[in-house]
């Protein structure tokens, strides 16, 4: 399991302050998915692609990422220009396919990669810790930070203590099937797990307790906000702007 | 005046609720400054139960502990216990939680109340003197086991503690970590208890030995005979056990 895929390479994204990355890209989400136009849709994924390749990612694992996200998008595809009323575009042997069905889903698509590409660049260019300790300076809830941060830091004990149990069962000469042994065996194995993290979690917390800790983090980096972040800040305000703007004179003119 | 021992225990008596036979019963004893002791004993003896509730992590249904001459029994008393004693739990990775090494040695220091940059000079200066400094910036959960063990030795060392309760330091460490651990703690010079069935590493590391039955503390010779079955496939250096 890794999900730090993008976090590791060296850019100019990469390297600003993880408040900086989450705030922007509220940002630009909250305009790329409230925009009903054209015009502003295709700007806001331009806007994403330039983040993108200012961000240095590998294409082929940003293109599989994306892959991930338009299966779902695929779907839109198939149902909505045949289910949304409007004007028939053409048909399709007994089918007739709705042009305002086929424009929407053509927004959506155009808007969900925009969106998605977004997180690639500011998000998953920042580590899960960083994010975490980003969240906690924004003053957001702790306990939902401290969830985000341990969950991060003990999936991987968990997976490798629940491929211990299934290797175990294996060698026992388990094997799946549609059956109430198999049922059973993955309650079981589910269960196992459960109690096992429940458990280290107990001893995580004893380990912290010793060590000091009384319910609150207190932070490493004192990080401050550089010429660059203020400079980056300022271009995506102007960006968000523009979208704005953009998204009214479409609205006037349709 | 000779200063009081550093840990006291009398008739220290623990038992999980529900349960009918005490893990620990009626236990005495007693750990000097800068001694060093040895606890063997076989699995469920209740020697890490021992540790846990030295370091107020169990309550004790009945006995009493002297820190320093004090004895401890509230939440408070046991912040100034932890601040001098610090505890090695047997695995490394409920121990070390932070993304990266360098911010699992500084969170102890952290919590008392040092300032970020100093945190970070201490957390600096503790792996470099266990020669650990190249694994500073590395993610705790990408270490290899010994990398783990010794750097969550390094997450208590950072707090300057004046003793260690080490529980089942060995545990599957290879040969050349279990060496290297050996090696540390004799450098350390810090008094401490050591839980272990590893007859040979408490032999290299301690200079008294105490064993440990059913709950009760019994003396090392009796025991040691009981629990020493280990054999030397690569016997490269000839010892006498028990000469220590």
């Amino acid at each position: 399991m890794n999900f730090e895929t993008f976090s590791t390479t060296s850019s100019f994204i990469q390297r600003l302050d993880a408040r900086i990355k989450l705030l922007s890209s509220l940002a630009l989400i909250i305009v790329i998915s409230v925009c009903r136009t054209f015009p502003t849709a295709s700007a806001g994924l331009t806007v994403a692609i330039v983040l993108v390749l200012t961000a240095k990612l590998e294409p082929w694992l940003v293109f599989r990422r994306l892959m991930l996200v338009n299966g779902f998008v695929l779907f839109l595809w198939f149902t909505l220009p045949l289910t949304y009323p409007g004007e028939t575009a053409f048909n399709l042997g007994p089918l007739g396919i709705s042009r305002e069905g086929i424009a929407l889903a053509a927004l959506i698509s155009i808007k969900t990669n925009a969106a998605v590409l977004v997180l690639i660049s500011l998000i998953a260019t920042s580590s899960v810790a960083a994010l975490g300790q980003a969240l906690v300076q924004l003053k957001m809830p702790i306990k939902l930070c401290l969830l985000l941060l341990f969950s991060y830091r003990y999936i991987f004990v968990i997976h490798q203590e629940y491929l211990r149990l299934v290797r175990a069962a294996r060698l026992r000469c388990f094997k799946a099937g549609t059956n109430m042994h198999t049922y059973r065996t993955t309650g079981y194995l589910f269960g196992m797990t459960l109690v096992k993290s429940h458990h280290r979690a107990h001893r995580v917390r004893q380990a912290m307790v010793l060590r000091g800790f009384q319910g609150q983090f207190r932070s490493l980096c004192e990080s401050q906000l550089g010429k660059n972040e203020v400079g980056f800040s300022l271009l995506i305000l102007t960006v968000v702007a523009a979208l704005i703007t953009v998204e009214i004179i479409s609205r006037f003119q349709s | 005046m000779i200063a009081p021992p550093l840990i006291e225990l009398e008739s220290l008596s623990f038992s999980y609720t529900g349960s009918q036979s005490p893990v620990l019963d009626r236990i005495n004893l007693t750990l000097q400054h800068q001694q060093q002791l040895g606890l063997i004993g076989p699995n469920g003896c209740g020697k890490t139960t021992l540790f846990h509730c030295i370091m107020g992590l169990l309550k004790p249904q009945s006995g009493s502990i002297r820190f320093k001459g004090n004895e401890i029994s509230e939440v408070e008393d046991f912040f100034t216990l932890r601040k001098e004693i610090g505890m090695l739990f047997q695995d490394a990775d409920d121990q070390l939680f932070s993304p990266t090494v360098i911010e699992d040695v500084a969170f102890g220091p952290l919590n008392l109340g040092a300032r970020p940059k100093a945190a970070l000079e201490v957390a600096h200066k503790t792996l470099t003197d266990l020669g650990l400094d190249h694994l500073e910036d590395r993610v705790t959960h990408h270490l290899s086991g010994g990398e783990k063990k010794l750097v969550s030795l390094a997450t208590i060392l950072s707090m300057q503690p004046r003793a260690l309760f080490l529980d089942e330091p060995t545990n599957n460490l290879d040969p050349e970590t279990r060496e290297r651990l050996i090696d540390i703690i004799a450098r350390l010079g810090l008094g401490f208890i050591i839980i272990s069935h590893d007859y040979d590493f408490l032999a290299a590391t301690c200079v008294d030995l105490a064993g440990m039955e059913a709950g009760r503390i019994v003396p090392a010779d009796h025991s040691a005979l009981h629990t020493h079955h280990h054999v030397h496939p690569h016997g490269t250096h000839p010892h006498k056990h028990g000469d220590h």
